[in-house]
């Protein structure tokens, strides 16, 4: 039938042109080369840590003593993860964490150390053995303290040396800091020392209360300002504002950003967060509830509109049927 | 002064007083269409619909909407999206209508060119229809400033920069039109009024005008034939459908048009609910930073042909080509010197015309978004470029040259 021809031609060049400026321009757009044009493909690992692309980067940069400085720690590390940690006698090395991780919303070093409640709930093992070994390496930020600057976390290095004691902090959060975590609190323990989210009232201070005094309310906003002073110190700008990031930011992004900020957004001054899998859907929950929070009822009404205009479509067809079946 | 009589109904009251009855029949029961028409002859309408969409979307958005720099990306991100209720329904309507009413008015022109329908008699509604191609552009255009993101900044900064004139440095024109050095306040404020009020009133102006040019040349048909409407009407009216060419446009025409408005909503509310990023690009839900330049700044997909064309010249030169690529298309009527009212395929080598600009136009807008960087990009976009304003000649000469089909063909 000749209509179904021409439609048929209709949408070919359609999607052809679909095609063309949206999967295929975007995937041109955003990809990574290395030195010599070779594509650097990004991919999750399901949000495991092992220093692969860590040492894939080094490698990239021709470094062969980052590359060897890099395999080192990162195999280390696996070495640690193999012993068996003993959670009691962690406890006591898990106490020295609470120096500085305290849950006040005291500034140490540019940052708020952040509360460690749900930290075997919501890091990677691997990720906290390395970031316990060395906070830099594990972050994968390195790079920023090659000089003077030291890591805030830096002197947990001379505290916490012996690989067994390491074993056994992990441990220990694994299983007594491993409670049931509910998307606010992995955003405000992963996220919040560094990202405000004005649409759920959340600055670098956490949730902003509600004042009764206008007086008090303008207090408390110089104390955010002078906090995001010193996280814009820190980090050389200060970090965006999350509202609207799971639209700005697609699925694929997000993922392999957060696994590895440094790929995707090479010189970062963003550290590795180390979410494993539980801790990045909760996170990605509370960043939907703030940036997207329709999409529940986007989903729970399409299917009703599109069944209404099928049906629409149906009787149409019908009423020309009709209307036309005297004419030829 | 007209006599009248006490009326027996509410239809009799009106009939008396604007001539009701003599315009449903002008309008309607007996505005002939050719029958021998398809599916694409429908676009005018699925068009005017989509229209309808956009207006009353955008009433609805209008009521939360905020004018100001300071307010305008949270008006439309936080209060539309999450706070009013079925906002987040109203702004995928005319975020996504907005975009797919320009692959309407693609596929409606392409129709057009095909059937040769802007020829002896119906050059104006070409020209009315190109002036509405360009009406929507601009509307479309400012409607992009307002929710006030990254790539709203960025694209009003880059497409304000092109009234400079390349070498002619009119940089004091580029501020006039935007009220201050670079896209600010006032950019914005002046931008939403010509979104909501005067581009609309210009379309709807030019709708009524569109609408107008058809009714004495009449609709074309599938084989450009030449109708002797009031012959063929006669016919129908008397009863011999099957012989007569023409249809009624309501309802017969109109039924046929419904159906394919039915098929084009489920498309259109499958993109609304489920995919909508190529209408509503992730960039710009980044909020304005005249700090920040996005790594790649393009235009929505529509804009990107002739985008492509400004891009692989030189500053000035790039602007001409631009500039008559703008208006190329208005020329049609007049540069295709061919007698014939026909479909491409019985027009000899237009045919192949006709492929050759859609081809082009698919590669000039799949390069209009491609990084520019890369050498092979940007050649093949330099060639299509120059595809592209060739054809305009190309088209005279082939013209020139078509053989007169005989009648009855």
């Amino acid at each position: 039938m000749r209509e179904l021809k021409i439609a048929a031609v209709v949408v070919a060049f359609s999607l052809l042109t679909y095609y063309l400026v949206e999967p295929y321009a975007h995937h041109e757009m955003h990809k990574k080369v290395d030195a010599h044009g070779v594509e650097i493909k990004l991919e999750s690992h399901g949000f495991t840590y092992d220093g692969t692309d860590d040492i894939a980067e080094a490698e990239r940069k021709g470094d062969s003593a980052l590359v060897d400085k890099k395999k080192a720690f990162w195999a280390e590390v696996s070495e640690v993860a193999k012993l068996k940690g003993d959670a009691v006698a962690g406890e006591a090395g898990f106490a020295m964490c609470m120096g500085c991780h305290t849950g006040a919303n005291v500034n140490m070093g540019g940052v708020i150390p952040p509360s460690l409640d749900h930290a075997g709930r919501i890091y990677d093992k691997n990720y906290l053995i390395a970031l316990i070994k060395d906070p830099a390496m594990a972050s994968n930020v390195d790079h920023k303290y090659v000089d003077t600057m030291m890591h805030p976390m830096g002197s947990i290095k001379s505290m916490m040396s012996d690989n067994q004691q390491i074993a056994d902090v992990v441990a220990y959060m694994l299983e007594k800091k491993a409670a049931e975590v509910t998307p606010k609190e992995a955003f405000a323990e992963a996220c919040v020392r560094c990202h405000a989210v004005r649409y759920t009232k959340t600055t670098q201070l956490g949730e902003t209360p509600v004042f009764k005094q206008e007086k008090e309310a303008l207090a408390y906003q110089i104390k955010v300002l002078d906090e995001q002073d010193a996280v814009k110190g820190y980090m050389g700008t200060l970090p965006p504002d999350l509202s609207m990031i799971i639209r700005a930011r697609g699925e694929h992004f997000m993922e392999t950003f957060i696994e590895n900020p440094q790929g995707q957004l090479a010189g970062t001054s963003m550290p590795r967060v180390g979410l494993n899998h539980e801790g990045y859907e909760k996170v990605k929950e509370y960043l939907t509830e703030a940036g997207d929070p329709s999409k529940k009822a986007r989903e729970a009404l399409g299917p009703w509109v599109l069944g209404f205009f099928v049906i629409f479509a149906l009787l149409a067809f019908l009423w020309k049927k009709y209307q036309w079946r005297e004419l030829h | 002064m007209a006599h009248f009589e006490k009326a027996n109904s509410l239809n009799e009251w009106l009939d008396q007083r604007i001539g009701l009855n003599t315009l449903k029949r002008v309008l309607n029961t007996e505005y002939w269409i050719p029958k021998d028409i398809n599916f694409l002859w429908a676009m005018g309408m699925v068009l005017a619909a989509t229209f309808g969409l956009l207006v009353i979307s955008g009433i609805f958005l209008l009521m939360y909407y905020k004018p100001d720099t300071n307010l305008a990306f949270d008006s439309v991100n936080y209060t539309i999206m999450s706070e009013v209720g079925y906002g987040w329904l109203w702004r995928h309507i005319h975020g996504v209508g907005a975009s797919i009413v320009f692959l309407i008015i693609y596929i409606h022109m392409f129709t057009g060119i095909y059937y040769g329908s802007y020829k002896r008699g119906r050059e104006l509604i070409w020209l009315s229809g190109m002036a509405l191609f360009v009406a929507f552009s601009a509307e479309a255009f400012s409607g992009y400033m307002l929710p006030w993101g990254q790539m709203s900044y960025w694209a009003g900064m880059v497409i304000t920069n092109l009234f400079s004139g390349g070498s002619l440095e009119a940089y004091g024109l580029v501020e006039w039109i935007r009220g201050d050095y670079v896209p600010g306040d006032a950019f914005l404020t002046r931008f939403f009024m010509l979104h909501v009020l005067l581009i609309p009133l210009v379309i709807i102006g030019l709708i009524v005008l569109h609408f107008g040019t058809l009714r004495l040349p009449h609709v074309n048909n599938q084989e450009g034939a030449d109708i002797d409407f009031e012959e063929a009407a006669a016919l129908y009216k008397a009863g011999k459908k099957k012989e007569s060419k023409v249809i009624p446009f309501s309802p017969v025409f109109l039924s046929k048009d419904v159906f394919v408005m039915g098929v084009y909503f489920i498309l259109f509310f499958y993109l609304v609910f489920y995919n909508f990023d190529f209408a509503m690009d992730p960039v710009n839900f980044d909020p304005a930073d005249g700090l920040k330049t996005p790594a790649h700044i393009y235009p929505e997909w529509y804009f990107l042909w002739s985008y492509e064309i400004l891009r692989p010249f030189g500053k000035d030169a790039g602007l001409i080509a631009f500039g008559i690529a703008q208006i190329a298309l208005f020329f049609l009527p007049f540069i295709d010197r061919s007698p014939n009212v026909a479909p491409a395929h019985k027009r000899g080598l237009f045919v192949v015309w006709f492929w050759v600009l859609v081809i082009d136009m698919i590669v000039l807008t799949a390069m209009g978004k491609l990084p520019p960087t890369d050498p092979t990009f940007a050649l093949i976009g330099q060639i299509a470029a120059w595809t592209f304003l060739a054809l305009g000649p190309v088209l005279v000469l082939i013209t020139m040259f078509e053989k007169k089909i005989g009648k009855g063909v």
